[in-house]
């Protein structure tokens, strides 16, 4: 790529760039970031016009999506069960939150919850891959996962199942989480229900929701990381596996460790996002662990085009946008119906799909080479 | 003497319950390498068409239940053409853009179980919007057996000799007819199998619609014991994919001996610690048996009668 100049001349921006990008990625071009950098803006504006309550749900489940793109799209593990950590995550701050009420408490809640989520990964993935599962039973023991916990935390409703003041409540939930406080005692703020008032110049007074630009912070910088990460050469290893896994061993790789690491880092980033999730809703019930919402990931990141992280994102906030305005009776249908033409039809999904129309149109020449290799067009032993 | 009668009884329940959810998922597995996440839409369209056969057409309920597994026998048969081998989707591609725009969803597990699982959405909500959020039910026939305290169901223990029965056809047609023959050929090697002049795609189109008419067929029979609703489906589901993989790739053998094995441990800890623990157990059970015998049961039998082979 023509920015990558060698020698002590080059600037910061280049190699930062120059880790942010690599074939696993799509966008690695001055148009993208530009682009990003817009979209960046139009969501750092947008509570001042749209509802921002509610799309922060959007970019808390767009948290899931990149954890299961990272565990299936990069790595090969396709996990059904990415929600169990998710749910695992928000039960556990919310026992450990609503025990320990105060600032320090419920930051301590947040790590808390996001290590829980990476333990109930790494304790699953250890038991699965170190016993040599492999394919489609990784999928169904961690579907399976999802319902054992499901049919646990459906019959919770008895007053045996309280853990010091928090009651785990069955099929109605776990009510009165504590608002999300952040910091210790003296310097501490509270994120949930706490307006920041701003004066916009021929708007008045413009009331904007602190719990948003969190959960974007949160959502940018995993996005960011996550690139860096399947950029480097640890990621290249995660997809080689993907690709083959047979011939990535022969080549000396630790296949089942990488494996293992991705989805415990998986798992922490689905209990960040079940953390997020049940701050934001202040409460939590087995609904998260129904086979529908288990599903609902598998979804975002095939329709998004799961080789792509931000497939991931676009897609869930756009599906979840749909699902939520569309209350009426055919929005499940249509659901479905987009699930399965996107499987049949693109099985790469859409932002790739799209990201190439663009890239062809604006300038034919610039294929540069750095794009994900077509996996089909590979030579294969089989 | 009466507790151990009630044991064997719920032991007889769960595993009919097992098997006849679960074989029709086994065959369309076992021999397409499909994962049909809309099995349990599958015994739905069953269920609901033996009912709608019996109050709407007063059809009596043995000719129903018949009619509602071909009624999912087509109905999958439409599906196969349509979404799994994409077919229909290419053959108007051809005629409008001149090429194919599907490939055949065979054997690509993870894919198929992500647009299987989009027609059981469509499905449950065109059953909700059809014909409401219930449907009235159809009585249950044979009455009661009583036995001290405890009273049961006949229907339930005439369900059990049911699944055998249709165990032992489902064995019939695939060890001793030309067409299980043929399927099998297929399951084993595809390629060879259509270079000695087997038509695959011929094949494949009747094990859906087979595997379609079972998983019918089991919703015609719960049509008098289960609740007509949209969702009745996510019941089967669960315990039909659990009983499939830990049974292994053989669809009769490996459902029969799941279905004995974890009906029995369901049987023993719904009746010890409630239906709650018993459903936990048989899902334990799954996650154990799938860590340590990851070809399931059957696929241990295979391996143990190999070695043995060996030593010879």
């Amino acid at each position: 790529m023509s920015v990558s100049e060698s020698g002590p001349n080059r600037s910061v921006i280049t190699r930062l760039r120059d880790r942010l990008e690599g074939p696993n990625t799509i966008g690695n071009s001055k148009m993208f970031w530009a682009g990003f950098g817009v979209a960046l803006l139009a969501l750092l504006v947008f509570p001042v016009f749209g509802n921002a309550q509610q799309f922060s749900l959007f970019l808390v489940l767009a948290l899931l999506g990149l954890s299961l793109s990272l565990v299936w799209g990069y790595s090969g593990v396709l996990s059904f069960g990415q929600v169990a950590f998710f749910g695992i995550g928000g039960y556990t701050f919310g026992v450990v939150s609503i025990n320990f009420a105060t600032p320090q408490g419920i930051t301590g809640a947040v790590i808390v919850g996001i290590l829980a989520g990476a333990i109930g990964a790494a304790l699953l993935g250890y038991f699965m891959f170190y016993g040599g599962v492999r394919d489609v039973y990784v999928t169904i023991i961690t579907l399976v996962t999802v319902m054992v916990l499901h049919t646990f935390m459906a019959q919770t409703a008895g007053s045996e199942w309280t853990i010091g003041e928090a009651a785990l409540g069955g099929f109605n939930g776990m009510p009165r989480i504590p608002l999300l406080t952040l910091g210790f005692e003296g310097l501490s703020f509270q994120f949930l229900y706490n307006d920041i008032l701003l004066t916009v110049p021929g708007m008045g007074i413009v009331e904007l929701d602190p719990f948003y630009y969190l959960a974007l912070a949160i959502l940018v910088i995993t996005y960011l990381g996550l690139r860096v990460l399947v950029n480097s050469d640890y990621g290249r290893v995660m997809v080689a596996i993907r690709e083959d896994e047979t011939r990535t061993q022969l080549f000396g790789y630790n296949v089942i460790q990488v494996k293992f690491v991705a989805f415990t880092l998986g798992g922490a980033l689905a209990g960040l996002s079940g953390v997020l999730y049940a701050a934001r809703n202040v409460f939590i019930d087995p609904t998260v662990f129904t086979l529908l919402f288990a599903t609902l990931p598998v979804i975002w990141v095939s329709v998004g085009g799961r080789k792509s992280l931000l497939g991931a994102i676009v897609a869930t906030i756009a599906i979840e946008y749909i699902r939520v305005s569309m209350e009426g009776e055919l929005a499940l249908v249509l659901l479905g119906a987009l699930l399965t033409v996107t499987i049949l039809v693109l099985p790469g999904g859409f932002v790739p799909w799209v990201y190439r129309m663009v890239q062809k149109r604006t300038n034919p020449a610039d294929i540069d080479g750095r794009e994900t290799p077509d996996a089909s067009t590979e030579v294969t032993d089989s | 003497m009466v507790n151990w009668l009630n044991q064997v009884f719920l032991f007889l329940d769960s595993f009919a319950f097992i098997v006849l959810a679960a074989l029709g998922l086994a065959i369309i597995f076992g021999i397409m390498g499909i994962i049909n996440l809309a099995h349990g839409e599958f015994i739905l369209v069953g269920a609901y068409s033996t009912t709608l056969a019996v109050t709407k057409l007063g059809l009596p309920l043995v000719v129903a239940m018949v009619v509602g597994a071909f009624a999912t026998a087509i109905f999958g048969l439409l599906v196969e053409r349509v979404i799994i081998s994409g077919a229909f989707p290419n053959w108007l591609a051809q005629r409008t853009i001149g090429r194919d725009i599907v490939e055949p969803l065979y054997d690509r597990l993870a894919d198929s179980m992500v647009a299987t699982f989009g027609l059981s959405l469509i499905m449950i909500q065109g059953a909700r919007i059809i014909f409401g959020n219930s449907m009235d039910q159809i009585a249950t026939p044979f009455g009661n057996v009583s036995y001290g305290s405890f009273s049961y169901s006949t229907y339930r223990i005439v369900l059990a000799g049911v699944s055998i029965g249709i165990l032992a056809a489902v064995y019939y047609l695939f060890t001793r007819t030309d067409y299980g023959m043929r399927a099998r050929a297929t399951i084993q090697d595809e390629t060879t199998a259509r270079a000695l002049g087997v038509d695959t795609e011929r094949t494949y189109m009747a094990t859906f619609a087979i595997g379609s008419g079972v998983a019918g067929l089991a919703g015609a029979l719960f049509a008098p014991i289960a609740p007509m609703q949209p969702t009745m489906g996510s019941d089967y589901l669960v315990e039909a994919f659990v009983a499939v993989v830990v049974g292994g790739s053989s669809a009769v053998l490996g459902t029969a001996l799941s279905g004995g094995l974890l009906g029995a441990i369901q049987a023993m800890f719904s009746s010890t610690y409630g239906t709650f623990f018993g459903r936990i157990a048989l899902l334990v059970t799954a996650i154990l048996a799938l860590r340590f015998l990851p070809d399931g049961i059957t696929g241990f039998i295979e391996r143990v009668r190999t070695r043995r082979q060996e030593a010879k």
